[in-house]
């Protein structure tokens, strides 16, 4: 049986499907303290054990990381106040939970990046032994497994172990939802909007991710069919890689600057800096996960991805949180967030973590070829404010004698008001068209809705008029324009963004090549 | 009376006592008999060395003056090779030459 979704990260994958909505473990209570101790002890002995299976199939980094999970559920001290609490009367689940999610907001508040992280082994660890205490199931999705469920976070998909393939099959979720575009980086595949179908589906499934559909309990001849379509894809693909190492051109021979978005700057990592023209995009919310980043970790995480880039441009975002990008401590709860305070108006809101961020890229512009632009933008107050900010703490370094650089300051054209009247934004440095958030707003159509996803078309002659009115003013004022939202990286949305006047595209590092062969076919 | 000894040691590691680090230190004092603390002030407050738990909730990044101390059989020669392997950056350089 087919279910026909919504394409959000193009490719397929085979696998057993994984529940990602399935109650993590119902356990069973025991009838005295001993047996709900006896119960704890076991299912931390048989993490354990499972850890220490996996440690010998494991290499270098991995091997490192279950060693010290090991090591942690093998020591007292982490399970003394769960085997307390059981003797004062609590179920041994909930007595676990309980003294887990104390050490792990230990390590949450911790000042240090490296602590912090640790948290995500302390979840891993409380989750593997509250599985072990039921009956069923495994921990963590297996290897090549199908994440399939209503939606997904972002930490579940960066916690997840994609190197031996599988993908993602949500009920609901969003093409543009921050998810899409990691696993459109990282080249898994994805597909939304399935529904929720009569029966629970289980089994190997088949997840075609390029036209959008997942096949459940397929037949022989269907799983014939699909390998079949799936070493197409990476034949086309493999062919695409071809056109990765030549700078773009259409067919008419109009040279087209292909930028990449990065969110994380390990992102860079995997990616030639001579297969792009630069960094279009680098997303900072990322760096905004679960706490505020201080001013020097932003500094090396900008100052990485500049080095990185060489001579090359990278534009770096200020912070884009609000919206769907909730972070602890920063954004602030609102009924209706893609219209409230986000992006830019959340920084002018907030000048001590905005001034933060602008010191930190004002001390990494010294290292490479900085651009930076604001998110958000409605009116010209908001960037001359923003400008003023980065003049103010470019005086200051001075004063002090801090090694730093102004650099360019442009804006992110997402609000329908900038696409209007870009007049009023004449001074500007560049622009650059946040597509997905400029659709959103001029369709009306929430980018994380599935329901209307059918609006959120930046092929409606409404998007596109405002795109080319753009593009056509930048041209007469001599302001640089780009895109980098998703269109960008489509290659059927390519052909119109070209038709209406951009030369500058900014895509997920993984549609790199497939842009490229796509700009490559089309003659303006 | 038992013995007891008591030493200070710079952690140079880039990241400071973190998780491998961590777990070669704890899997070390746990090869001796004596009671073994450390702590990142010389006032404490002190943790079981042998404890990966109370190791790691020490936090201690790099630059740290990392004190341990001992007391009971082998005191002496438990802080002398913790000491040592604190020095030895947790032979974290070694490591990573294999794995790369």
């Amino acid at each position: 049986m087919r279910i026909e979704g919504i394409p959000a990260s193009a490719g397929y994958a085979e696998g057993p499907l994984f529940d990602l909505d399935r109650p993590l473990a119902v356990y069973e209570g025991k009838t005295s303290a001993a047996e709900e101790k006896a119960a704890l002890k076991a299912a931390i002995d048989k993490a354990a054990s499972r850890l220490t299976s996996l440690v010998e199939a494991a290499d270098g980094d991995a091997a490192g990381i279950l060693e010290f999970q090991i090591a942690m559920l093998e020591d007292d001290a982490l399970s003394g106040p769960a085997f307390g609490s059981i003797g004062l009367g609590q179920p041994a689940d909930a007595a676990w939970r309980q003294a887990l999610d104390v050490e792990i907001a230990g390590y949450e508040a911790s000042d240090q990046d490296y602590f912090r992280a640790r948290a995500a082994d302390l979840r891993d660890i409380r989750d593997q032994v509250l599985w072990a205490l039921s009956e069923h199931g495994e921990a963590a999705a297996p290897a090549g497994a199908i994440l399939y469920g209503e939606d997904i976070a972002p930490t579940r998909f960066l916690e997840t172990d994609w190197s031996s393939g599988g993908g993602i099959a949500l009920k609901a979720g969003s093409t543009a939802s921050h998810v899409a575009m990691l696993a459109r980086s990282r080249g898994v595949p994805m597909v939304v909007g399935l529904g929720t179908p009569a029966e629970k589906p289980a089994g190997v499934a088949l997840l075609d991710a390029e036209h959008g559909g997942i096949v459940l309990s397929p037949s022989p001849a269907e799983v014939e069919a699909f390998r079949r379509s799936s070493s197409a894809f990476a034949a086309r693909q493999g062919k695409a890689q071809t056109f990765l190492a030549q700078p773009a051109a259409t067919k008419a021979g109009t040279a087209v600057r292909v930028q990449v978005n990065i969110a994380d700057p390990s992102d860079v990592d995997g990616i030639d800096i001579a297969t792009c023209d630069g960094v279009g995009l680098m997303r900072t919310e990322f760096l905004f996960g679960k706490s505020l980043p201080d001013e020097e970790t932003q500094y090396r995480a900008y100052r990485k991805v500049l080095e990185w880039a060489g001579d090359k441009p990278v534009t770096i975002r200020t912070v884009d949180a609000g919206g769907d990008k909730p972070v602890p401590g920063f954004t602030v709860e609102e009924t209706n967030p893609f219209l409230g305070l986000r992006g830019i108006r959340l920084s002018l809101a907030r000048l001590d973590i905005f001034r933060m961020q602008i010191r930190a890229l004002l001390r990494a512009a010294v290292h490479g070829n900085l651009k930076v632009m604001f998110p958000m933008i409605a009116t010209a107050e908001e960037y001359a404010q923003a400008a003023a900010l980065f003049a103010e703490e470019q005086t200051a370094f001075a004063a002090r004698g801090v090694a730093h650089k102004l650099p360019p300051l442009g804006i992110m054209v997402e609000v329908p008001s900038v696409a209007i009247a870009p007049e009023a934004f004449a001074k500007v440095a560049f622009f650059s068209i946040g597509s997905n958030d400029l659709t959103q707003y001029v369709m009306a159509a929430a980018r994380d809705n599935a329901s209307v996803a059918h609006l959120n078309s930046v092929r409606h002659p409404a998007v596109l008029r405002l795109i080319a009115s753009v593009a056509a003013f930048g041209r007469e004022k001599g302001i640089p324009v780009s895109l980098c939202g998703d269109a960008g990286g489509d290659p059927a949305a390519i052909p119109a963004l070209l038709e209406a006047g951009l030369r500058d595209l900014s895509v997920a590092p993984a549609q790199l090549a497939m842009a490229k062969a796509a700009i490559a076919d089309v003659s303006v | 009376m038992s013995a007891s000894a008591e030493a200070t040691v710079l952690i140079t590691h880039e990241v400071g006592l973190h998780a491998r680090p961590s777990v070669k230190f704890t899997k070390l004092a746990k090869s001796f008999a004596a009671e073994v603390e450390v702590a990142v002030a010389a006032n404490g407050p002190w943790f079981d060395a042998k404890s990966i738990v109370k190791v790691m909730a020490a936090k201690a990044p790099k630059g740290t003056m990392l004190h341990i101390r001992a007391r009971g059989d082998g005191a002496e020669q438990a802080v002398g090779a913790l000491v040592d392997l604190v020095r030895r950056d947790f032979d974290e350089d070694r490591d990573h030459a294999r794995s790369a």
